[in-house]
């Protein structure tokens, strides 16, 4: 349980965080205490899905990226754009200009991920007919879910479709095409521009692989900020340049709810978005209480990857611009106007052949002992502390629960003294004194939020 | 040995699910196997069901140890007159109302017998019903 296992793009910068306990609070698995007055993660209990990120107050979380300079390390530079990108641009900004902009700023390549979208759920659809005993299959595309599964969900972890995602395979792609081309494999530099810090965490220590197929994430804010700036300033845009036009209109909206559902027919499948929606309807399927289901497309952000968050604005508007874009797309292709047929998918036979990940393994942060009998001693201490605890989940104790820190004691990694109504008791019955008292709630909470302020105003 | 216990409200069909749930979540920190854990869920979830469908609900005792699980369900029910036509598949004696919930299909005991390693049930007319059973962790 000790060894790390997942990196993590999401970090606490000590020196903003106050320990407002919002962030511990809206963990949806539980991996944050709060120690010394600021916020810390359990790195194993953690699974990227960022709610910590979207309430925290004082911007004290942050996602850790690649410098945009390190783009310069390659000769070959590509950008891979997922189409959520363009659907953060306000209606006036065509999608050429960001192109345009993208090209002028350092890369000779861009490209949208959603190319491979379709080839994507090809093979998920033949991996679900031909894997009926493992129903409900469940996508992997967003690695969140996939994290969750692992940590929270061990049973389903052989439910998870062991298909790369559509980033992998338009990197696949594309490196493919430019070694044709001549170039040399060691000066190709793909870098995607990430909605989330689940996709860099995913790309840093993919799951069930050794190597990453992008050499660099890029956040999107950042390249949001860096694009819009460059086409307020410029009036001229080159005019040669054009969107590539690599998406079929029904892989543009791909990563948006109901987007990997759409392109399948199964009779019985679900698409659930934000993780504590996914959360609650895992436990049913866990159960087999749902018969008969065959796909589910789970994805941990509300309105899936439009309510990423890295991307700016809001999600219903940036999802609504991405639907747009999808009909005027299936409206130039009902005209004839743009082929349904894009070139990646002349590289179907090679993409087939690299489209497996390795296994998915079980990571359950739920055993509390590898070994039954330690964890059954373990369980036994855990619920007699609880019973001495509150219930009243004050946070108080700098975990998010009564129960969460009976889990703590029992691991040595808290004492019961730190709950604020033992100490009480405690100091009643003699035993504890006031000062020591300060001083535990000191560890928790930081010198600051301990100043004899009142006394001295 | 680790002890528990859970109320089951008759006609509440809405909180079936309650106990079973409760014990995924112990099972799953033991480190107890997927698949065995699956077949308890089920076999409590069913027993919880036949408490709140035919017998005006009742008690749940959940004692667990490092070797198995044991579950007895004491309710105060009409009792089952014929204990073999109960273990029947497709054999139900639920009401329409219950029938209507998508609940009474006669699955219920035979469901909870193929999923146990010991299955005990004790009845008596108009007084009410024991069920016992068992699961170990080794077998």
């Amino acid at each position: 349980m000790n060894e790390n296992y997942f990196y993590h793009a999401l970090r606490i910068d000590h020196k903003i965080c106050f320990g407002c306990t919002l962030c511990m609070r809206n963990c949806p698995t539980e991996a944050i205490r709060v120690r010394n007055g600021k916020a810390t993660i359990y790195e194993n209990k953690c699974v990227d899905c960022g709610e910590c990120y979207k309430v925290c107050p004082s911007g004290a979380v942050y996602v850790a990226e690649d410098d945009f300079q390190s783009i310069y390390n390659f000769k070959h530079r590509v950008v891979l754009m997922p189409s959520v990108f363009l659907g953060q641009f306000p209606e006036e900004i065509k999608a050429s200009q960001v192109y345009s902009v993208i090209t002028e700023i350092g890369f000779n390549h861009v490209f949208e991920v959603e190319a491979s979208a379709f080839l994507h759920s090809i093979l998920s659809n033949k991996y679900i007919r031909e894997n009926e005993t493992k129903k409900p299959l469940i996508s992997t595309f967003c690695p969140a879910i996939v994290r969750l599964i692992q940590v929270k969900f061990p049973a389903l972890v052989d439910n998870l479709i062991p298909i790369k995602a559509p980033v992998d395979f338009t990197a696949i792609y594309i490196r493919k095409k430019l070694i044709e081309e001549g170039a040399n494999p060691e000066d190709i530099g793909i870098f995607y521009i990430t909605p989330c810090a689940a996709k860099i965490a995913a790309t840093k220590s993919p799951v069930g692989e050794d190597v990453s197929t992008v050499d660099g994430v890029l956040n999107m804010d950042t390249m949001y900020n860096i694009v819009l700036k460059e086409i307020k300033q410029k009036k001229e845009f080159s005019k040669n340049i054009t969107a590539n036009n690599d998406v079929t209109s029904d892989c543009v909206i791909f990563s948006l709810t109901n987007g990997e559902r759409r392109l399948n027919n199964f009779k019985k499948s679900f698409a659930i978005d934000e993780i504590h929606n996914v959360i609650e309807f895992l436990e049913r399927v866990e159960d087999d209480e749902i018969e008969d289901l065959d796909f589910l497309e789970l994805r941990a952000c509300d309105e899936s990857c439009a309510g990423g968050i890295l991307t700016c604005g809001n999600r219903f508007l940036i999802n609504d611009r991405m639907m747009q874009r999808a009909k005027k797309l299936a409206e130039r292709e009902r005209n004839g106007e743009t082929s349904r047929r894009k070139a990646i998918m002349n590289e179907r036979e090679y993409l087939t052949q690299n489209s497996h990940v390795g296994k998915i393994k079980p990571r359950s942060m739920m055993v509390l002992d590898e070994d039954r009998s330690v964890a059954f001693q373990k369980l036994t201490r855990i619920k007699e502390i609880e019973s001495k605890l509150p219930h009243t989940d004050c946070n108080v104790c700098g975990a998010p629960s009564c129960h969460a820190l009976a889990e703590d004691v029992a691991f040595d990694r808290a004492e019961m003294t730190d709950c604020v109504f033992m100490q009480r008791n405690l100091e009643k019955r003699g035993s504890l004194k006031v000062e020591e008292s300060v001083e535990i709630m000191k560890n928790i909470w930081g010198e600051d939020k301990l100043k004899d302020y009142i006394l001295n105003k | 040995m680790m002890h528990n216990e859970f109320t089951v409200v008759e006609g509440d069909f809405a909180n079936a699910g309650k106990a079973s749930s409760e014990i995924k979540k112990t099972l799953k920190q033991l480190n107890i196997d997927n698949q065995k854990i699956k077949k308890i869920v089920v076999a409590v979830y069913e027993a919880e069901v036949n408490a709140i469908a035919h017998a005006y609900g009742g008690t749940i005792y959940v004692d667990l140890d490092e070797e198995k699980i044991c579950v007895l369900i004491k309710d105060k029910g009409p009792g089952i007159p014929d204990i073999a036509r109960a273990m029947e598949k497709g054999f139900s004696t639920a009401s329409a109302k219950v029938r209507e919930m998508g609940f009474g299909a006669g699955m219920g005991l035979p469901n909870i017998k193929n999923n146990v390693d010991e299955l005990d049930i004790q009845t008596e007319i108009g007084v009410g019903t024991e069920i016992k059973m068992i699961v170990n962790f080794n077998s």
